[in-house]
């Protein structure tokens, strides 16, 4: 029984990994909201409906972008520790979504970092049901990976 | 006889709204000689058994009707006359039995109808009758089981077994020869002048005794090019009418003044001009289609001496029709005569490196899907529908396998000669997928139906079964809203939450020193001066007007000031409106303090030296005027703006331009777009004039349009003195601006056959939720792309369908719907999916991919998918669909002229590499992809070349080769020889001969086809324009492009690899 660095690594990320859930339950929550208009055909016409609808999209979109660098730079925090607990596993694990996440955010138009999420661009059916899709993975993952810690962690604390 | 459309209306009972119902009918009226309907209404009282028209409407039971069905009966579309193929070429049409021409054109008909149609094929012509006709049913009940027989009967019928099948060459013929001259008449009528004038037109119009009758030998051709643009103006009119306006300019534009005399002009000059034997122009051989630069390959292909003539006299006819609706006449004869071995034709693989004369002789018009002809006849107009495979794959790996692209084309606000509008007190539809009903629908009996979209099936209300246009009950199948797949609704109050807005016209002008020194202001003063009364609109239009230069200026126009007032907020950090009820006013009440105020605006400014520019704020201050009721916000521009919120920096380098791979694209600032989305929520849409000599940053710019659902419009370097052609420019296309039909806080929504999945749209809009676009205005010159993919399978469905529908406010204040729905065949094999293939479309959506691909990416590499989707879509041809591996470069019929669309694409402003081409034009070019309906951008993409030798663009070229004919510049261009032509000519002179007068007519006819006016450019060998000229000669070799020959050697090498 020993309070390693690596254990103390998987603890924190245990936490984390938790709130990277969350995250991916609310992407999954407001990508949904994005896609349908709970209101009925004849009300969607109705043009203070549309002012409503738009400001929610805005809104949205807003706190969408707001989580973009929170999420990745709490996964690239991740990264670092294991790399700094040297376990490498676990870090192998993690290197294609770490790479996923940078492609993503450099990726976007070289003009203005503002781009991604914005209100237009999200609303197209296809980008929305890519993102929707991709939250749905992330989901998968930080489940599995937060199952992954916790062993991991009673694994370094037990067996040492 | 029915009434042309103008004429009083109200005769005819129609519960609910007589004028449509006059409208809706009049013009089946027309096309059918009243005594044949007549006579058989006199024969046989109406009365139907209803099983058998239960049966009639059952269309999945008539689905696989061979491909000889696709005759497209006379009276297909109610927009357009339906015989007109048969009318002659004007100097020949007017006696009351043109008996040179018409017994031959009558027979080819007669023959081909028989020919594409089984024997006992009389369900054509009565169909029409009934469907003209609503009292005589009769025939038509009596007619129905011959018809659901067709698929069984119509399997193969040779053209030669006409002789044999007297009864349906007969009968056609009786429909034929009466209709003909009789319908040409009375659909001249309203296009010409007074109705009583049956007479030959030929007095109207001064310069044609001169010109003597073209000769007989070319008839056919001429002929319909004459037939097509009378109509056109025809349609413009009768829709005036319909819309009930009170002022027909404001709906029509300026597009129809005049139309009749041009079209005469442009027809009469088609025929001596062309044909063979006397040609007035020395025809230049390097202006035609085969050029001297070509590959030796290029002009073996046509004897020596003909292919000149030949490309354009073909291509004159082509260009006339480009404009009016697909002219059903020619489609019609087409169709008819061609219309067996069309199909077969579709077949037939194409090797592009040996045929190269590959260009159609008529305008390529969209392939008609394989359908029953009784659902085909129904169909929409392809002009305002449009899918890019006319045949849908089944499954997606199917579509996945074809390397096509799979989309609509919509054109959904056009200017249209007759809809047929319905004011009824209940709208039906899917109760759940909310689908309006439509002809594609089944009816089970009479009390329900099936929605050809979700298949579901629904109850059919008590209103909906009396017919008001027969008067009868129970037949709720022969409702307009099931014999129309265009169709208006007036809607009800459930579909207004709030009282419709007023049209409301703000408009906000640069008067900085760089503007004032352009001198637009007092083009744009004077041309709103002189159409504020055709503005559409009613007594609640308001009006507003702000300036700005590095403050924001108002206008007070409030009742009782004795001139307006200027209130000038120099708070740009932080706009407020002052006073903002006086700023905004009725036009009609303060009609006076705003003409004194258009006066004076232009000299208001002449000494002003501000030179920032501060249009952020002026946009937020127009905004914040705008919010409470929503309407237009017309914005003119000049320079980059440079002070307050919005402010831009010049980002262009021109030595960059020519690296395809820095150029900036993208939006510098997202305060235009967020800007954008705030009017658009608000109901508001700005539409920008960009007036500029310098860089301006039309992609930032732009997004306050796009977003807003507005339109862009430029022009580069206007200046008043030094480019005066601009200055024309400008003042005509803002008065179609002005004049032009508007809807107010409008909404879209496509909806598509269950399994089938809309995923993109182009177009300028914001798309609020998946499937439904927010137009703040809506313009009868916006077009609109969708992609789609198949998601499920469409196995056991024989057709799909797909409806739009746009909700809008139109300017006299009633909230309507207008819907259109298409129906298209499913097909399961690789084959059929390219025999179906709309190139046209199909390079539109291209087109409109290309542009997402360059902002998203970069330019290269959406040149390198547009390249790769000719490669692709051959080589998966190649491979799947040819069984014999031919050498060469092989295409079927149906995409023969895909890759020459691409390279002209590649060629375009918007995609083009090279050092030619500025930022803004290039991004102005690209809003035009997105926002222009399809019939405009494939004449950006691939002008017309006609024999006049002028090239017809957004500009329009007239060639002056050094060998041209001494006759034609002296009588033409009104100068002495070559040499004295001087170097910036643009305008034709006003000379009294006969050859000026038709250039000039011809000109401004095709001037007035277009919602655009393209400037014409006079240019000579040696001209510096010369370069602009040659760059739409798209299969020439330029310096940075590939030739069409080497282009093809490209694509072979990359298929066949």
């Amino acid at each position: 029984m020993a309070f390693t660095f690596a254990a103390f690594c998987y603890m924190l990320s245990l936490v984390l990994c938790a709130a990277l859930i969350f995250f991916a339950i609310w992407h999954i929550i407001a990508f949904d909201e994005l896609r349908t208009d709970f209101k009925s055909p004849i009300d969607q016409c109705n043009p203070a409906h549309a002012r409503e609808r738009l400001r929610n999209i805005e809104r949205i979109c807003f706190l969408l972008r707001k989580l973009v660098l929170p999420e990745y730079s709490i996964h690239s925090l991740f990264c670092i520790m294991f790399l700094c607990a040297q376990e490498w596993l676990t870090l192998g694990l993690n290197v294609p979504l770490l790479f996923y996440h940078l492609w993503r955010y450099f990726r976007c138009p070289a003009d203005s970092s503002e781009l991604a999420y914005d209100p237009p661009a999200v609303m197209n059916a296809d980008t929305l049901s890519y993102c929707q899709k991709e939250a749905w993975c992330k989901l998968a993952f930080y489940l599995l990976s937060f199952f992954y810690y916790l062993y991991c962690m009673i694994y370094t604390l037990v067996s040492s | 006889m029915a009434q042309p459309a103008g004429a009083p209306t109200g005769q005819q009972p129609y519960s609910n709204g007589p004028v449509q119902n006059q409208l809706m009918h009049s013009p089946d009226g027309q096309g059918y000689s009243p005594a044949v309907p007549g006579s058989y209404s006199h024969q046989m009282p109406a009365k139907v058994p209803p099983h058998q028209s239960s049966g009639q409407y059952s269309y999945s039971g008539s689905q696989n009707v061979s491909q000889l069905n696709n005759y497209q009966g006379p009276g297909q579309t109610l927009n357009r006359p339906p015989v007109a193929a048969f009318s002659g070429s004007p100097v020949q049409q007017p006696g009351p039995v043109p008996q040179g021409l018409l017994p031959v054109l009558q027979n080819s008909a007669a023959v081909s109808s028989a020919g594409s149609f089984p024997p006992g094929a009389s369900p054509p012509v009565l169909s029409n009758w009934q469907y003209s006709q609503p009292p005589v049913s009769q025939p038509l009940g009596a007619q129905t089981s011959p018809l659901a027989g067709v698929p069984g009967t119509g399997s193969a019928q040779p053209p030669s077994s006409l002789p044999g099948s007297t009864n349906p060459a007969g009968s056609y013929q009786y429909a034929a020869s009466p209709g003909a001259p009789l319908l040409q008449n009375s659909y001249m009528k309203p296009g010409s002048a007074p109705p009583p004038v049956t007479q030959p037109l030929t007095p109207l119009h001064p310069p044609r005794p001169p010109l003597g009758p073209p000769p007989v030998g070319g008839s056919p051709r001429p002929s319909t090019a004459v037939a097509g643009p009378p109509s056109a103006q025809f349609l413009q009119k009768s829709a005036a009418n319909q819309e009930g306006d009170a002022m027909p300019a404001a709906s029509d534009g300026s597009v129809v003044q005049n139309s009749y005399d041009a079209i005469e002009g442009g027809g009469l000059m088609a025929a001596p001009h062309y044909s063979p034997a006397a040609p007035n122009l020395k025809m230049n051989r390097s202006v035609g289609y085969s050029y001297p630069a070509l590959p030796p390959g290029y002009q073996h292909t046509s004897p020596p001496g003909a292919p000149g003539m030949n490309a354009s006299a073909l291509q004159y006819p082509d260009g006339s029709k480009h404009f009016h609706q697909p002219a059903m006449g020619t489609n019609h004869l087409t169709a008819s005569m061609g219309g067996l071995s069309l199909q077969q034709e579709g077949l037939r693989p194409v090797n592009l490196l040996q045929e190269r004369n590959i260009l159609p002789t008529t305008l390529l018009k969209a392939p008609v899907p394989n359908l029953h002809e009784d659902i085909q006849k129904l169909n929409c107009n392809p002009e305002l529908f449009r899918c890019t495979l006319t045949n849908i794959p089944q499954t997606q790996a199917l579509l996945n396998k074809a390397k096509l692209p799979l989309g609509l084309l919509l054109h959904p606000f056009k200017d249209l000669s007759q809809l047929p509008v319905v004011t009824s007190s209940i709208i039906v539809r899917c109760r759940s997928c909310r689908t309006y009903i439509n002809p594609f629908v089944s009816f089970l009996d009479q009390r329900r139906w099936k929605c050809n979209l979700c298949y579901r099936v629904n109850d059919v209300p008590e209103e909906f079964l009396y017919n008001p246009v027969t008067r009868v009950y129970g037949e709720p199948h022969k409702r307009p809203e099931v014999q129309n797949a265009t169709i208006e609704f007036m809607a009800p109050s459930e579909y207004m939450l709030r009282p419709p807005q007023p049209p409301v016209y703000l408009f906000v002008f640069d008067v900085s020193h760089n503007a004032i020194e352009t001198g637009y202001l007092d083009t744009v003063c004077q041309t709103l001066l002189d159409n504020l009364d055709s503005l559409p609109g009613n007594t609640r239009t308001k009006i507003g007007f702000i300036t700005f230069d590095s403050t924001i200026h108002f206008y007070g126009l409030q009742e009782g000031l004795s001139q307006p007032q200027m209130l000038i907020v120099s708070d740009i950090e932080d706009v407020f409106i002052p006073m903002p009820e006086n700023l905004l006013v009725n036009l009609n009440e303060n009609k006076e303090l705003i003409q004194d105020l258009l006066k004076t605006l232009p000299q208001m400014f002449t000494k002003s030296l501000e030179t920032q520019s501060a249009l952020g704020p002026a946009l937020q201050a127009a905004f914040k005027l705008m919010s409470p009721t929503g309407g237009r916000i017309t914005v003119f521009q000049t320079q980059l703006p440079s002070v307050g919120m919005g402010a831009l920096k010049s980002r262009e380098e021109p030595n960059q331009r020519a690296t395809a791979k820095d150029i900036h694209l993208t939006p510098s600032t997202d305060f235009y777009k967020k800007l954008a989305l705030d009017c658009s929520g608000q109901q508001v849409a700005v539409d920008l004039f960009l007036l500029s000599g310098q860089y301006s940053d039309l992609a930032s710019l732009g997004c306050i349009s796009r977003y807003s659902a507005g339109s862009v419009y430029y022009y580069q370097s206007y200046h008043r003195k030094h480019n005066p052609v601009q200055v024309e420019k400008l003042q005509k296309e803002l008065k179609r601006y002005l004049t032009r039909k508007i809807g107010f806080e409008a909404v879209m929504r496509i909806r598509c056959t269950k399994g089938l999945s809309i995923h993109t749209f182009h177009g300028n809009f914001f798309v609020r939720s998946t499937d439904l676009l927010s137009l703040p205005n809506v313009n009868p010159d916006a077009g609109y792309a969708v992609q789609m993919s198949v998601e499920e399978s469409l196995t056991d469905m024989q057709v799909v369908s797909f409806q739009s529908a746009l909700l809008y406010t139109s300017s006299k204040g009633e909230r309507r719907i207008r819907v259109h729905t298409m129906c298209l065949p499913v097909v399961t094999t690789l084959s059929d999916v390219y025999l179906g293939a709309d190139v046209q479309a199909i390079t539109g959506l291209l087109a409109n991919m290309a542009v997402d691909r360059s902002v998203s990416a970069t330019l290269s590499d959406a040149r390198d998918a547009l390249v790769n989707a000719v490669i692709d879509s051959l080589a998966a041809y190649r491979s799947s669909v040819l069984s014999i591996q031919q050498p060469g470069l092989t295409a079927p019929y149906s995409l023969r002229l895909f890759p020459l669309y691409i390279l002209a694409l590649l060629k375009q402003k918007a995609f083009q590499t090279g050092t030619n081409t500025r930022l803004d034009e290039r991004i102005f070019t690209m809003c035009q992809v997105k926002n222009q309906p399809l019939v405009y951008l494939m004449l950006m993409t691939h002008p017309s070349l006609y024999k006049v030798d002028n090239l017809t663009d957004e500009v329009m070229f007239l060639w002056i080769g050094k060998n041209c004919g001494q006759g034609f510049i002296t009588q033409v261009l009104g100068v002495p020889n070559y040499g004295s032509i001087p170097q910036n000519m643009t305008h034709l002179p006003e000379l009294e001969t006969a050859e000026s007068i038709r250039t000039r007519a011809f000109i401004s006819w095709l001037r007035e086809q277009r919602p655009f006016f393209p400037i014409l450019y006079i240019i000579k060998d040696e001209s510096p324009l010369k370069s602009s000229f040659l760059q739409n000669m798209i299969e020439d070799r330029t310096e940075s492009a590939l030739s069409y020959y080497e282009f093809l050697l490209h694509i072979q090498q990359q298929v066949n690899k």
